[in-house]
């Protein structure tokens, strides 16, 4: 028997439109409408500054953990950008700006982040998953949820988030296998920040791009220039157009950077160095964008400090509104519930048992 | 009525909760064209065509995560470990979000997912294809853990564990699988889960099983009449978990005698937490320590030794004869 080669496709595209000065390539130019392209620009903004207000929050202990996503948003709110509401979007938890656009409230974020499971309650007319912390895991329900609009035969899709470390995962690689075995309407959106914690993109995997793991499951992989939010866009409304059309899955590669830290416990100066990070910030997403929507006569620097007066407005306007529902907040009777459906007998009897504990020390504080 | 094998009776489940509800739909390794490796799905392919019935890739942690996703999209997926020897796989995607998503979702979302899996030794089977590791499930929050012993209550349970706003492991003693018929009704039954029953009435002490080893329970009760005039209380917890205590406090306060069988491993598993609500229920009414009739901590061993392994009838006479000479 012959040795034979077997022709694999052996290559993936990047595509990148926009470049770090904001220039457009103008053969590739999507040229959105300008209203989404202005709601784009005013969620990427209030993203920034609500991160940066967090972060400021964090330090002065009145909220936890939690982890920031500067430097991402175009990564992730490019991408849900071409979504409808009918869609579904699988976030991991560093999607903060697709998660404002697609509804959530800032207050939610607040309370969640000050350790109430109020903050992630999803209101009935959002068709999203609350965020999922073991890395990679979420990507199959995302592909669950595929299977049922596919089952139910609407053109929705299904859209989930998870970075380069995930890729690591069995679950990431399981999850696109399905994928491609049913030909399901799911994007997987990889929010490649270079660093999962402390490990660089290049101990994850010897792969030159994570795009290509795509090629191995039989479904298109595309990298992006994850900080061009033109290029995220067009990237993903191809593959949510794809997916709509019966055409399957496709994972795009967003590579982006966390300037920030990790999570607010993490110290990113015992693993990488600042001159990195500086260079990094030279390609901001934000900077580039309003490069572009000046180019096209959609902003000048007195729409953006409007912009920024209204945000800072916003956000103080959250913070308060949020510190205020906080304070009714703390029930906790509340950890009992939604456990099931229907409280079982036995944790009935362990409800009962805490009230009794419960209501004992408090008349007893109050003796004292 | 008609007599069937627990296989029979499964598959009747499914069959009939298939036909009622699009919604219900069946997922796993070989579960279609081969109709599964103990044939419980067989014939359902036929029946309801691959968009219902689906052959899945080998990768179980994916199909409980799917599982996960099509039961939050609002259908009723019934997912098949063909071994729960394999089922670990899924343990972090049931732990970690089948569970966990009405909560964390704050009642948004439910994750009202069957996963079925073969369990327990006794069929001379290979590695990985024998253990009870019923407890795993057991201690996971916001989950049930169904374990039917005979056709007619694995069918019942098995619908209303489809039918369960909440995420069920359903676990299926694989040597009951053939090993006896009863009738089951063609017309729908269901038993409520986080139930357990009352099987055979007796004062003298009690015996608390479920699964494969409700049969040699029971044997152990009529040898225990035959040859020592003793009547056992023997009760079928049926649901693991949330376990209901009722029967159990009320048999242990009437008899003050109490052993409790499993083949699973003896420390840290369903025995302990019937004791604990002994212990906290029944206490000043017992009359004897508890016996545990259990599995080793061990790897059960390969099947030449099994029967040495796995509680049989003289192993739970033996205990049920020291507890009755207790003072």
């Amino acid at each position: 028997m012959p040795k034979t080669r077997i022709t694999l496709p052996d290559s993936v595209d990047h595509l990148s439109i926009l470049d770090e000065h904001g220039q457009v390539d103008t053969d590739l130019d999507p040229t959105i409408e300008s209203p989404l392209l202005l709601r784009m620009h005013r969620t990427m903004l209030l993203a920034r500054r609500f991160d940066e207000r967090l972060l400021s929050l964090q330090r002065q202990g009145r909220i936890g953990t939690f982890p920031p996503i500067s430097g991402q948003e175009a990564a992730h709110l490019g991408a849900v950008a071409p979504l409808r509401a009918s869609d579904w979007v699988v976030p991991a938890f560093r999607e903060m700006a697709a998660e404002l656009w697609r509804g959530r409230s800032l207050e939610s974020i607040i309370i969640y982040n000050n350790g109430f499971s109020e903050g992630s309650r999803i209101p009935a007319e959002r068709n999203d998953l609350p965020i999922s912390v073991p890395v990679g895991s979420q990507i199959l329900h995302a592909v669950g949820i595929a299977w049922g609009m596919k089952y139910r035969a609407t053109d929705d899709v299904a859209m989930t988030f998870f970075g380069d470390g995930a890729t690591s995962q069995g679950d990431f690689h399981e999850g696109l296998n399905f994928a491609g075995v049913f030909q399901l309407p799911v994007v997987f959106v990889c929010q490649n920040n270079q660093w999962a914690i402390s490990i660089p993109r290049s101990k994850q995997t010897r792969s030159k791009t994570l795009a290509q793991k795509a090629l191995a499951y039989g479904i298109p992989g595309i990298q992006v220039d994850g900080n061009d939010i033109l290029a995220v866009y067009v990237a993903a409304q191809e593959a949510v157009e794809r997916a709509r059309a019966g055409g399957g899955a496709t994972l795009i590669e967003c590579v982006t950077y966390r300037v920030a830290v990790h999570t607010t416990a993490d110290d990113p100066k015992r693993y990488r160095t600042d001159a990195e990070v500086e260079e990094w910030r030279r390609k901001d997403p934000i900077t580039r964008f309003q490069g572009y929507l000046t180019a096209r006569g959609l902003l000048n620097p007195d729409a953006v400090k409007t912009e920024e007066e209204a945000i800072a407005a916003e956000i103080q306007t959250a913070v308060a509104r949020a510190e205020e529902e906080m304070k009714a907040l703390g029930d906790p009777l509340l950890m009992f519930e939604h456990a099931y459906a229907e409280m079982p007998a036995d944790l009935k009897e362990q409800r009962a048992d805490f009230v009794r504990f419960w209501s004992a020390a408090q008349k007893e504080e109050k003796l004292v | 009525m008609s007599k069937m094998t627990m296989v029979q009776a499964l598959n009747l489940a499914l069959r009939q909760e298939m036909t009622q509800d699009d919604r219900v739909i069946v997922l796993g390794e070989d579960v279609g064209v081969d109709g599964g490796v103990f044939r419980v799905t067989d014939g359902l392919i036929e029946a309801f065509g691959e968009s219902r019935v689906v052959d899945t890739p080998l990768a179980e942690s994916a199909i409980a995560g799917m599982s996960i996703g099509m039961a939050v999209y609002g259908l009723k997926p019934v997912c098949e470990m063909q071994f729960d020897g394999f089922s670990y796989y899924t343990l972090h995607q049931i732990e970690g979000h089948a569970s966990r998503l009405r909560w964390r979702s704050q009642g948004r979302y439910q994750v009202p997912m069957v996963l079925r899996a073969p369990y327990g030794g006794g069929v001379r089977a290979l590695e990985h294809h024998s253990e009870s590791r019923e407890a795993f499930w057991a201690h996971i929050p916001g989950l049930k853990m169904v374990i039917p012993s005979g056709p007619r209550n694995a069918r019942a349970l098995l619908v209303s564990a489809i039918r369960d706003p909440d995420p069920v492991i359903f676990y299926e003693p694989k040597a009951v699988y053939r090993a006896f018929r009863e009738e089951v009704p063609e017309e729908e039954e269901t038993l409520p889960i986080g139930r357990s029953q009352r099987v055979r009435e007796g004062g003298d002490l009690t015996l608390i099983a479920y699964g494969a080893m409700m049969r040699p329970t029971l044997e152990a009760a009529e040898e225990l009449k035959r040859r020592h005039g003793a009547e056992a209380d023997v009760i079928d917890l049926l649901t693991i978990s949330p376990l209901d205590d009722s029967l159990l406090v009320e048999s242990a306060r009437k008899t003050g005698r109490v052993a409790v069988v499993h083949e699973a491993p003896r420390s840290f598993r369903p025995v302990a937490e019937v004791v604990a609500r002994l212990v906290e229920k029944a206490f000043y009414h017992l009359e004897a320590p508890v016996a545990r009739v259990t599995g080793y901590d061990v790897v059960i061993p390969l099947f030449s030794r099994e029967k040495h392994y796995l509680p049989g009838v003289a192993r739970i006479v033996d205990a049920a004869r020291n507890l009755l000479s207790a003072p």
